[in-house]
């Protein structure tokens, strides 16, 4: 894992100090709150509906035993015993008081994690694959890259005031899991016919008002061109994007309006330039970067432990169907924790649950865990010898649930029981939907089958990408869902398609159990996933089961 | 004709602990609803925003929200919204609906 260098701790140490002045200038009101509100949201801090919230980055996803340790030391000192985890990879704090997070921002510099650039019109934390550097389909691992975006971006005084915020996504895998195609940028690491390592560079995608699936700028940038590159597109989007409507800001709607084609010339014009203004150096500090990311020391060690349980132990059978991953070390697993106990709001952590997936990491997994966009915990490094042994510490902390992929493990933003932007309520739509399908004892003979509920049209609960996709909207002063089928936030990636009217909240569940349903009845076996029924026989179906009156009327 | 005034609660989160307060008709600021002044006039309600609006070591972000009488002649809110306000999130049993 990369440690902060010098540079880094003087930084972050720097930019803390500041804030806690801002602070007590806000206190003692020698600020004003307009003019202290773009300072706290640099620094991650919103108000929200209830209370403070403090965005706190994981970037790319990763962290350590000693940083989720603190993490649960941060939420028992200054917050309420819990956190939130976002489908950004960030953690959420929903209760501190504005005079604790300098504070809480100090706590988090000792374990070299920061909430800057978290908000506001910047880069955001680069999001990266949770399974990065252990992967069985990886081709390299994405995150010293990422990383080296985090370091050019961060306080990269041309982009601190963008004309919105600006998301990154990388992926080092075919197989995208890090819906690198609804990103302002999305990068997927390739080699060319020679074997060189590069990028292929996606621009354009996101999700929200306007949703679009992101277009191919460059098929092939060599490794060497990706800060000039990237810069490039910055600079163009800097320059030209829309500034003169919020909702028309993103580089999205600038692709969009101008064809892909013009943007990437405008691109390659400037490339030429910016590429004389690197001069290596960033290739040099890419190297340091990479050699922090060296793969863990793996153990070698009998594994016949793993098919002793599964033989032996019916439940652990069916963890391990589920949240069992394929490492490119055979004698490893990836195992994912889920953080979607039925009848759980997804995403949210206890101090306890953080403290032990630490120990747990330190013990069985090489010290390394990772956040998932999906809002779960990834163990990337377990030995197959030590997986039941995790599977009983997790059972112990109640985070043995087996059900990553299934209908319950749902996305879901935090909605308008905490956000201040929502139109309506998300958590108790997934708590309701999980445990209904868990009574029916349904999930596991329905399968692969996400969903993904936002609050409002902002989408931070990526429901245009859920195989149901649910949107949660004010409809005159009453709450009311949207559905959309057929999305997909892989490399297949899908907006969904709006299945018609929406339904109050009392009418939902028995929706989602119509649609659900009919998917049962017209699949073709159980290997036909949700997604590949729709894919098969489009919406049709889908929608007379969910408004029968109407496909009775129209008869 | 200009529209019916709705009345209303004046509302704002508190700087240092960020929760919920409403003005009552003592011009305190307090953290129940139902102890909030109803505003039955558009004129008073806007000059009681402009005065809470100069309280910035206190409050942030004042605003007027629609609410009515209930049958004990208590303020309650008319929008979903505000009624989570006046309890916190759904999901734990935190902020006003375990406090207050």
């Amino acid at each position: 894992m990369y440690s902060y260098n010098e540079f880094d701790r003087a930084f972050i140490t720097e930019r803390n100090k500041q804030f806690r002045s801002q602070v007590e200038r806000r206190i003692d009101g020698s600020l004003t709150e307009n003019e202290f509100k773009p300072l706290r949201l640099m620094n991650g801090l919103y108000l929200q509906l209830h209370a403070y919230m403090l965005r706190v980055a994981i970037p790319y996803g990763t962290l350590d035993g000693a940083k989720m340790r603190q993490l649960a030391f941060i939420a028992d000192k200054w917050d309420k015993g819990y956190g939130h985890f976002t489908t950004r990879q960030n953690i959420q704090y929903n209760w501190p008081k504005l005079p604790d997070v300098p504070d809480i921002l100090e706590a988090l510099a000792e374990v070299e994690m920061h909430a800057i650039q978290t908000s506001g019109n910047c880069v955001r934390n680069v999001t990266a694959d949770h399974f990065a550097g252990a992967a069985a389909d990886e081709i390299e691992d994405p995150r010293p890259t990422a990383e080296l975006l985090r370091q050019w971006s961060t306080d990269h005084p041309e982009f601190a005031f963008l004309g919105r915020k600006f998301k990154i996504a990388i992926t080092g895998s075919p197989n995208d899991r890090a819906v690198t195609k609804a990103h302002d940028i999305g990068l997927r690491m390739v080699r060319n016919a020679a074997g060189e390592p590069g990028y292929e560079v996606v621009v354009g995608g996101g999700l929200g008002r306007t949703p679009m699936i992101g277009q191919v700028l460059r098929d092939f940038l060599p490794r060497e061109d990706l800060l000039p590159y990237i810069e490039s597109i910055l600079q163009v989007y800097n320059t030209f994007g829309r500034r003169d409507n919020k909702y028309k800001a993103r580089i999205k709607i600038m692709v969009f309006e101008h064809g892909i084609d013009e943007i990437r010339q405008m691109v390659e014009d400037r490339f030429k330039i910016q590429r004389e203004v690197f001069g290596g150096n960033d290739q040099n500090l890419f190297a340091d970067i990479q050699a922090a990311f060296a793969p863990p020391e793996y153990k070698s060690a009998p594994t016949e432990a793993l098919d002793a349980a599964l033989n032996s132990d019916p439940l652990f059978r069916s963890f391990a169907d589920t949240n069992l991953a394929e490492h490119k070390n055979p004698d490893y697993a990836i195992v994912s924790i889920s953080i979607k106990a039925h009848g759980q709001t997804p995403g949210d952590a206890t101090s306890d649950q953080m403290r032990a997936m630490a120990d747990i990491a330190e013990k069985y997994g090489h010290d390394e865990l990772r956040i998932s966009h999906e809002q779960n915990v990834i163990l990337p490094h377990v030995h197959k010898g030590d997986i039941y042994k995790v599977y009983q510490e997790l059972r112990k902390v109640g985070l043995a649930t087996a059900n990553i992929g299934l209908i319950s493990d749902i996305i879901a933003c935090p909605g308008m029981d905490y956000c201040a932007l929502a139109t309506a309520r998300s958590i108790p739509i997934a708590q309701e939907i999980a445990l209904r399908f868990d009574e029916l004892k349904l999930e596991h003979e329905i399968g692969e089958l996400k969903i993904k509920i936002s609050g409002c049209i902002n989408a931070c609960g990526h429901h245009h990408v859920g195989h149901i996709g649910i949107l949660g909207l004010d409809r005159a002063g009453v709450e009311n869902y949207q559905i959309t089928i057929g999305g997909d936030g892989t490399e297949t990636a899908t907006v969904g398609e709006r299945a018609g009217p929406g339904f109050a909240a009392e009418d939902l569940l028995p929706a989602i159990e119509r649609l659900v349903q009919a998917y049962l009845e017209i699949r073709k076996d159980r290997s036909e996933t949700f997604l590949q029924t729709y894919r098969r026989l489009g919406i049709g179906p889908f929608k007379a089961a969910l408004y029968p009156a109407e496909s009775i009327a129209a008869e | 004709m200009a529209r019916a005034f709705k009345s209303k609660v004046l509302t704002a989160n508190r700087l240092i602990e960020g929760d919920v307060v409403y003005y009552a008709a003592d011009g305190s600021w307090v953290g129940k609803h139902e102890d909030a002044l109803l505003i039955e006039d558009e004129a008073e309600g806007n000059a009681l925003l402009a005065e809470a609006n100069k309280l910035a070591n206190y409050l942030v972000g004042p605003y007027l929200a629609d609410a009515i009488l209930n049958d004990q002649g208590k303020p309650v809110p008319t929008h979903f919204r505000e009624a989570f306000r006046t309890r916190g999130p759904s999901n734990y049993r935190h902020g006003k609906q375990a406090e207050v």
